[in-house]
Formats: C-alpha cells, sequence, structure tokens
C-alpha cells in the first residue's frame, strides 16, 4: 500500500490525453477526486439541460400557434413528462451536487469528500438511469406521458416504459442520497481546525440542510413509485378505490417528496447568491447567522406545506386551513433572506461582472416567482390557479431564472478558479442579457395566459390565447438559443484555456479559503488542514468584533 | 363613432367566459367575485411590496457602485432591523390569512343546495347525471372542434367558432339557484373547472367530491379538464349554459327523461327521420340555438329508435350507424382510418386479431377496457354492436355482424 503510494507521488497531476486515450477514459471513469467528478457531474448537467430544453422546444413549437401541427398529443404529454424529469433530476440537481463536489471540500480546507468511492458511484449511476429514461422514447407506447408527477390512475396506463421508468427514477434516489450522505460527513467531520459551523460559508451551509432533506424525502418518492410498480404488475391496490386504496394517496406521499424537493432545487441557489453578492458588492454578507436560521426554517417549513399542491383533490377545511397558513408562513423566511442581500448591496462598491448580473437577476426575478407562490398559497383562489399557466409560470420563474440563473452565476464566479484562465467577460455578459430578455419574454405572458383560464398540459389551446403563446414560443427558442454562447464560453476557458491567466484571488472582493490556492485549483488541495484566518471567514457576527475591539 | 360606442358596451356588457385576456374573470357567481377581490387585493400587496424591495436594490444597484466612487460601508448585522422585517411581513400576511379563510369556508359549504347534479370524467368526456330530474347525458368536444384539431387537418382553428371550447350537449343550469355538483370519475383523475364560476375540483375516480355555484346571470359559460388526463386531456371542454328558472323548467321538461346521446347516434341511423347534413342533426345550426329548441332537437329523434334497438338490425343500418359511433369514440386513437398509431401504443384494426376472431372478445373489451383504452361501456347496446359491426366489416375486414342482443347478452 504504502509502495503504491510512493510509486504514484513523481505523479502528482491526473492523467491525461497525452497519457493515452484510453488510461484517459479510465481516469474518468475510475476518479475518486472530488474536482474530477464535480467536473462530471457539471458536463453531465450541462448536456442534460440542453436535452430537456431540445423537450421544452418541441413543446413550445407545438404551442405556438393554435392548432396541432407537429405532434401527435400523446407525444406531446411524452414531452412535457419527460422535460420536467430530465430537468430536475438531470439538469439541476446534478448541477448542484456538481458545485458541491468542487466547492465543499475547497471552502471548508479538506482534501477531498469523505467518502470518494461512493461519490464516484453516486456520479456513474447518472448515464444508466438517463439512458434508461431516455429510451423510452423508442419502447413501443413511447416515454411515461403522465407528468413527471406520475398521478395514479393514469400513470398505470403507461405501457413498456413504466418499469423502466421506476427503475431510473430509483437510481437517480440511490445516486442522490450517496451524494447527500456523502456532504453531511464530510461537512460535519472534516472542516479544518477553526472552521466551526457558524464560520462556514453560506454555500456550505445550505447545502448542508439540502442534504438532510435530500436523505429524508428522497426515500419517500422510491417508495411511493414503488408502490405504482406494485399496483401495476402485482395487483396490489395502493392507488385504487376499487380494492380499498385510494389514487389521491399517492398525491400525498408525492408531495410529502416533492415539496422539499423544490427546496432542494433552490436552497443551494440561495448559498450561491449568498456567496456571490458579498464579493461584488466588496461587503459582509447582511445578517449570516439569520440566513442560517431562515434555511432552516424554510427546510422545516418544507415539510409540513406538502398539501398545497392538491388543493382541489379534496380535503377536510382544516387541513386546507392548516396547508393555507402554514404555506404563507414560508414567506417570512424567504423575505428575510431577499431583504439580507438587499441589505448587502446597501452602500457597498458594487461592480457588475457576469456573476454578479445572474445574482441580481436571480434576486429579482426568484422574488417575482416568491410573490406568484404567496398568491397562490391563498387557498380559495389557488381553486382558480391551479393547474393553469399561471402555476407554470410562477415554478418556472423559481426555477429558471431562480436555480438556473444562480447555477450559471456560481459557474461564471468559480470557472477561473477550476480551469485558471478568465471566461470572456464580453460573451458572458450577452449570455446574460440574452438570457435575462428571452428568460421573461418566454413565462411571463404565461402568468396572463394562466389568469385568462388556460389549462397546463394541453397541446392545444382555444384561439384566444394565442398572442400568449405566440411571445412565450419566440422566448422559449430564445432562451434555448442563448445557451449556445454559454457552451461556446465554457468549451473556450474548459477544453482551449482561452483567457487571461486568473490570479489565485481572481475577484477583487472574494474572501474564502477557495481563494488561497492557486488557479487552476491543484488536483489535490489542502492535503494539510489550513489556518483558517479572520480574513478567509465570510461569516462575520457582531460579537467577535465587539471581542476583537476589545 | 357610434358603432364603436356600441361595440365597446357590448365588451362590457358581454356575460362571456374568458373576457379578460389579462386577468382572472370576475365571474358570475358571489364566490367568483369574492375570489376575484381577493386575487386583486394580494396581487396589489404584492406590487406594493415588490415596488419597495426592488425600488431599494435599484437604487442602491445604481448609487453604490465602485465605478461612481462608492466605498463599502462596513454594517453587516442589526438585530433591531431584522425584527423588523421578520414581524412586518408576519402582519401582513395575518391581514391576507383572514379574508381567505372566510371565503374558503364559505366555498366549501354545501348546505341548503336546491338541486343536484352528478358529474363523471372519463377519458375524454363528461357525463352528466340530473339526480332531481332525471336528466342524463355525455358532453364531448363539439364535432368541428374535432376535426379541426387533428395533426394535419388544415383546418384553420381561428375559422372554427369557440374552438376547443364547445360541446355537443351544453350543461343546462338555473340561476339564482344553489347547485350543488357530486364529481367523480370514471378512469383517471379529471378535473372540472369553469373559470366564471370559480369552482374547480379533482374527479376522483371511486370517490365523490362535492362542489356548489349559484350563477347570477344567464349565460355560456366555459371552461375545461384541469387534470392530466392523457392523450386528449385538452380536448374534452365543459360549457355550462346558464338560463332562467323558467326556461330551465322547459328544458328539463323536453330532455323528459331521454338521454341525448342516444339522440346523437340515432339521428343519423335510416330508423331515425332527422336530417342527416354533415355529423348529424345535432351539429348544425348551433349557435343560433337557444337551450329549449336545443332539448328538442336531442329528443325528439331519440324517442323512436330506442324501441328498436333490441331487434335484429341490418347490415347496413349498423354500418352506418356504427361509422359515427366510431368517429366520436374510437378514431382519437385508433385513426379515422383504422390504421391505428404505432409510435403511440394505439394498435392498427386492419386485419387485427381482436376484429377477426370471437365477437365476444371484441365485446368483452368494449365493455371492460384494455390497458390504455378505457371502458365503454356507458355505450347502449345498439351502439356497441354497430360500432363491432363497423369495425369488422372497414377496411378490408370481413368477420360478420354483432346484433345488440349479443351486447346485452355479455352486460
Amino acid at each position: 500500500m504504502s509502495d503504491a503510494h510512493a510509486h504514484d507521488d513523481h505523479h502528482h497531476g491526473p492523467v491525461t490525453l497525452q497519457d493515452g486515450f484510453g488510461k484517459w477514459v479510465m481516469r474518468w471513469i475510475s476518479t475518486t477526486n472530488h474536482k474530477d467528478l464535480g467536473t462530471l457531474y457539471l458536463w453531465f448537467s450541462f448536456i442534460m439541460f440542453f436535452v430537456g430544453g431540445a423537450m421544452a422546444l418541441v413543446i413550445r413549437a407545438e404551442l405556438f400557434e393554435p392548432g396541432m401541427q407537429f405532434v401527435d398529443p400523446e407525444f406531446f404529454n411524452q414531452m412535457t413528462a419527460m422535460h420536467a424529469l430530465i430537468m430536475i433530476f438531470g439538469a439541476v440537481m446534478p448541477a448542484f451536487v456538481g458545485l458541491a463536489n468542487w466547492m465543499i471540500p475547497m471552502m471548508i480546507g479538506c482534501s477531498d469528500l469523505a467518502l470518494p468511492r461512493v461519490n464516484n458511484w453516486g456520479f456513474w449511476i447518472l448515464p444508466f438511469a438517463f439512458t434508461i429514461l431516455l429510451s423510452t422514447l423508442l419502447v413501443p407506447g413511447g416515454a411515461p406521458a403522465a407528468g413527471w408527477t406520475m398521478y395514479p390512475p393514469l400513470s398505470l396506463q403507461t405501457s413498456n416504459a413504466f418499469p423502466m421508468l421506476i427503475f431510473a427514477i430509483h437510481l437517480m434516489g440511490i445516486s442522490s442520497i450517496t451524494g447527500a450522505i456523502n456532504v453531511v460527513v464530510t461537512i460535519l467531520n472534516m472542516r479544518a481546525p477553526g472552521m466551526t459551523l457558524l464560520k462556514m460559508p453560506l454555500f456550505v451551509w445550505t447545502w448542508l440542510i439540502t442534504a438532510y432533506l435530500l436523505i429524508a424525502v428522497m426515500p419517500v418518492l422510491a417508495g411511493a413509485v414503488t408502490m405504482l410498480l406494485t399496483d401495476k404488475y402485482f395487483a396490489t391496490s395502493f392507488f385504487s378505490a376499487s380494492g380499498g386504496g385510494d389514487p389521491v394517496m399517492f398525491q400525498h406521499i408525492f408531495w410529502f417528496f416533492g415539496h422539499p424537493e423544490v427546496y432542494i432545487l433552490i436552497l443551494p441557489a440561495f448559498g450561491i447568491v449568498s456567496t456571490i453578492i458579498p464579493t461584488f458588492a466588496r461587503k459582509s454578507l447582511f445578517g449570516y447567522d439569520s440566513m442560517v436560521y431562515a434555511t432552516a426554517s424554510i427546510a422545516f417549513l418544507s415539510f409540513i406545506v406538502w398539501a398545497h399542491h392538491m388543493f382541489t383533490a379534496g380535503m377536510p377545511i382544516a387541513a386546507e386551513l392548516f396547508f393555507m397558513f402554514s404555506t404563507m408562513l414560508i414567506a417570512v423566511p424567504t423575505g428575510v433572506k431577499v431583504f439580507n442581500w438587499v441589505a448587502t448591496m446597501w452602500r457597498g462598491s458594487m461592480t457588475f461582472e457576469t456573476p454578479m448580473l445572474f445574482a441580481i437577476a436571480f434576486v429579482f426575478l426568484f422574488t417575482i416567482g416568491g410573490f406568484s407562490g404567496l398568491m397562490l398559497a391563498i387557498a380559495p383562489v389557488d381553486f382558480q390557479y391551479h393547474d393553469t399557466y399561471f402555476v407554470v409560470a410562477h415554478f418556472h420563474y423559481v426555477l429558471v431564472p431562480g436555480a438556473i440563473f444562480a447555477i450559471m452565476g456560481g459557474v461564471y464566479y468559480w470557472l477561473p478558479k477550476w480551469t485558471g484562465v478568465m471566461y470572456n467577460e464580453t460573451l458572458g455578459k450577452w449570455h446574460f442579457w440574452l438570457t435575462t430578455i428571452f428568460v421573461n419574454v418566454t413565462f411571463f405572458p404565461m402568468h396572463f395566459s394562466g389568469l385568462a383560464g388556460m389549462p397546463r398540459r394541453i397541446p392545444d389551446y382555444a384561439v384566444q390565447f394565442a398572442d400568449f403563446n405566440m411571445i412565450a414560443s419566440i422566448g422559449a427558442f430564445g432562451f434555448g438559443f442563448s445557451q449556445l454562447i454559454f457552451l461556446w464560453l465554457v468549451i473556450q476557458v474548459a477544453f482551449f484555456r482561452k483567457g487571461e491567466p486568473a490570479t489565485a484571488r481572481v475577484w477583487e472582493g472574494a474572501h474564502g479559503l477557495e481563494w488561497t490556492v492557486p488557479s487552476p485549483a491543484p488536483y489535490h488541495t489542502f492535503e494539510t488542514p489550513p489556518v483558517v484566518s479572520d480574513a478567509e471567514v465570510t461569516a462575520v457576527h457582531d460579537e467577535e468584533d465587539a471581542l476583537r475591539a476589545h | 363613432m357610434n358603432r364603436l360606442l356600441m361595440g365597446l358596451a357590448g365588451m362590457l356588457a358581454a356575460p362571456m367566459a374568458f373576457a379578460s385576456k389579462w386577468n382572472m374573470p370576475v365571474g358570475v357567481t358571489e364566490t367568483s367575485r369574492e375570489v376575484y377581490d381577493l386575487h386583486m387585493l394580494i396581487f396589489w400587496i404584492c406590487v406594493w411590496i415588490g415596488i419597495g424591495v426592488f425600488g431599494v436594490m435599484f437604487y442602491s444597484v445604481f448609487a453604490h457602485r465602485k465605478s461612481k466612487g462608492a466605498k463599502p460601508a462596513d454594517f453587516h448585522e442589526s438585530t433591531t432591523v431584522e425584527i423588523i422585517w421578520t414581524v412586518i411581513p408576519f402582519v401582513i400576511l395575518i391581514a391576507m390569512a383572514i379574508p381567505a379563510a372566510g371565503t374558503l369556508m364559505r366555498m366549501e359549504d354545501v348546505s341548503g343546495s336546491e338541486m343536484t347534479v352528478k358529474i363523471t370524467g372519463y377519458q375524454w368526456m363528461w357525463e352528466y347525471e340530473y339526480l332531481d330530474s332525471d336528466v342524463h347525458f355525455y358532453s364531448r368536444l363539439d364535432r368541428k372542434s374535432d376535426e379541426a384539431r387533428q395533426v394535419g387537418s388544415d383546418i384553420d382553428p381561428t375559422t372554427v367558432d369557440n374552438y376547443l371550447l364547445e360541446v355537443d350537449n351544453r350543461v343546462v343550469l338555473p340561476v339564482d339557484t344553489k347547485i350543488r355538483f357530486l364529481l367523480t370519475a370514471n378512469d383517471v383523475l379529471h378535473a372540472w373547472w369553469v373559470p366564471d364560476l370559480a369552482i374547480k375540483k379533482d374527479a376522483v375516480p371511486g370517490f365523490v367530491r362535492e362542489l356548489w355555484t349559484k350563477i347570477d346571470e344567464p349565460g355560456v359559460y366555459r371552461g375545461q379538464c384541469a387534470e392530466l388526463c392523457g392523450r386528449d386531456h385538452g380536448f374534452m371542454p365543459i360549457v355550462v349554459e346558464a338560463v332562467s328558472k323558467a326556461d330551465y323548467a322547459k328544458w328539463v321538461a323536453k330532455m323528459g327523461g331521454k338521454t341525448a346521446s342516444d339522440a346523437v347516434v340515432d339521428a343519423g341511423t335510416p330508423a331515425a327521420t332527422a336530417p342527416t347534413t354533415g355529423a348529424g342533426a345535432l351539429y348544425t345550426d348551433k349557435e343560433n340555438r337557444v337551450d329549449s329548441d336545443k332539448a328538442s332537437d336531442a329528443a325528439k329523434p331519440a324517442a323512436e329508435p330506442t324501441q328498436v334497438a333490441s331487434a335484429e338490425l341490418g347490415k347496413p343500418a349498423l354500418m352506418d350507424a356504427g361509422k359515427k359511433v366510431y368517429a366520436q369514440n374510437c378514431a382519437a386513437c385508433h385513426q379515422p382510418n383504422g390504421k391505428g398509431m404505432e409510435a403511440a401504443n394505439f394498435p392498427s384494426l386492419h386485419g387485427a386479431p381482436i376484429v377477426k376472431g370471437d365477437p365476444k372478445a371484441q365485446i368483452q373489451q368494449i365493455l371492460k377496457g384494455k390497458g390504455a383504452m378505457p371502458p365503454f361501456a356507458y355505450l347502449d347496446d345498439k351502439q356497441i354492436a354497430s360500432v363491432i359491426t363497423f369495425t369488422r366489416n372497414s377496411w378490408g375486414n370481413d368477420s360478420g355482424v354483432v346484433q345488440p342482443a349479443d351486447v346485452k347478452a355479455q352486460r
């Protein structure tokens, strides 16, 4: 063992293409390095982002005009279901895991994640899971078409794709749980001396809380889909009234997973934005402690609000009132976060590089999604909003200019650290402005068509919805093609290392351990724990300042 | 000028569904107005909070920038400020929650209803049973919309009146009456939604849900299924026609316990004397018809043929009737040419074992459904016999005739 280690010593870096193609491929398959796996997760997510996006464009092409022009209604339903599954489980979640892989060890000053082999396994499950899921498009009967929510009895009408869907979801769940366990174990055990919990960067905090949510709810999803499987193939009747079951029970179980899931998709985004804004405002994050407590409160509340997704499913009035009130409560900690971000900017010394632009757009547009969320919380009015394009507008506002803008901001922010070169700032700004304009052109009109009565998940619509749908479709294609700028920009720096060499600090106002290592970050960092100096602690507390003053 | 004013007045007065392109309809019930007011209240609260928060943020973005020489301040915490911006939103939320809870409780109170309509969702249509007056019919997408919405139909949807929002049989309801709906489904989840009445609830197979409305103004109110229910989820609209109590009584009398759906098929059979233009008598002249005329159209031709339904029928009669039943119930999946859609797993009926083999198996499958195919037991014996005869003798198939009695024997 020690011999093998000694043998490796002369070769500090990873295997590169110059060492031979086969060796290079094997490096990526067998890697246990958190940076390699972070890269793999991010590229995987990027590919899925384009696959899911292509499906969205099929949807928007069909909805460009009233009448059925391109696809059969059944295929349209397959596209809506697959678009959601791929974007949620294939694009957003792996992107956050990729960022966690890269950044958490570098932020808390440890050499790697606690369970590197589990980390490798967690990633390499995903290509198989999504190969299975995507191959359902080729089987007789086509892909799943009952929505990503898979409500029975409709989902039980899925033909050959059904067991493949269930198996793919099980695999995704295993991958998420392994990733989450790894994050928890790493954060709780491997912080550098002096990196106490309340000194951790907010991204680490939000991921710690997210990881607990994942561990709590992914098994619930696995249980729900397994019950669907046995209902279809093994004559159980969990969700069939004819055998004493209840279709609505599936919805309760699904959303007990589903609501924490939507916070899994947004809490790490909060962490990224809380990292970027202080850097470019050149000012400490306002209310660090309250940010941590607000994140924890949101996570707790996420477990007691699930039935607001199903106000129209029918439930006792007491339950409706409870879920309405608990849902409204979420506005309080979320408001605290938004106020804190604004207060961080207030009287700062701001510059507007691409990551900051994405972060500011996040605060603005995510808050608009929050407002429509508050409106949706009001149960009597939700009866009108439910299952309309108003809901589609709401969740796309929190997921696209919410989660995805934060991811893009994070990628721009850390890309120089990963690659050692500065990305092309002009291209970055083009990407930002086109994306921001088109995301609003796409999703803002959906508020109107939803309020005016257009149900979601329909392949064709009455002619009075034509204008807004045409605008949304134009926006969607603009948004989609704008992402090619992003792809080109990333390829330039990641593959060709084209750009100004990056300094270790990269950004003038950046603080944190990740900025103390050179750019690009060496293959192995912090093999001996760093000294956590005050300058690199992004969390600032009044008590300590008071102590320092004495 | 005069015409413009008239037009404006007409636009304001027209009690039409989907009147506003931009916002939720105010609707025509006390509930819908309350819901609209709540919606606007919360909307304006959000707007004002947004103006405040974004105002501060964008002021900061413009004023506190490095290029203007701004020096970063050093503050990063203030317990007072944080308590204020936790408490104030909480108070605003309570102010929203109180009226919302009141409206919600009124919406859920079905007591004191004067009549009951049972609604059943099917893939892909609605069944209505007026429990107090024994009126019963099915309501599905208008045939003109249905033709236009087929892929490659080349029919411009703008030329179809109320494209996708018209049905063959409207739900006629009296105004100023508290009406209770009992909602269920036959196959998968559906949701019954009419925006102008501000009621929406899921139809759950095996369970009955209650909702109610009390409509203030006569008019036609359109809605759609609001819960994904499979391939034709977008094609099962709801049309409520609210009429005065007197007109409603007339309508019920005309409908007199006969089902309108019988009329749909029988109108086109040789046994019926109704004209057979286009897709059948029921589909002509719809826009000009008042509710009571509609009922007579639907009910009259039904009287005669139902008596002969159990008798032996000739092959031409069965083929003719079956063709219409097929177009309305089967063609969406198996396609008008009977070739189905391989990609969507809708099998071709050309020489298929089910239409060549024992007719009992085919009757069974139509009554009970199979896989993605829903059960069609709600069709009557003659409808099922005719559509089976049609499929067994079309597209080169030649497998004999099935009589209504055969279907009856297998019920």
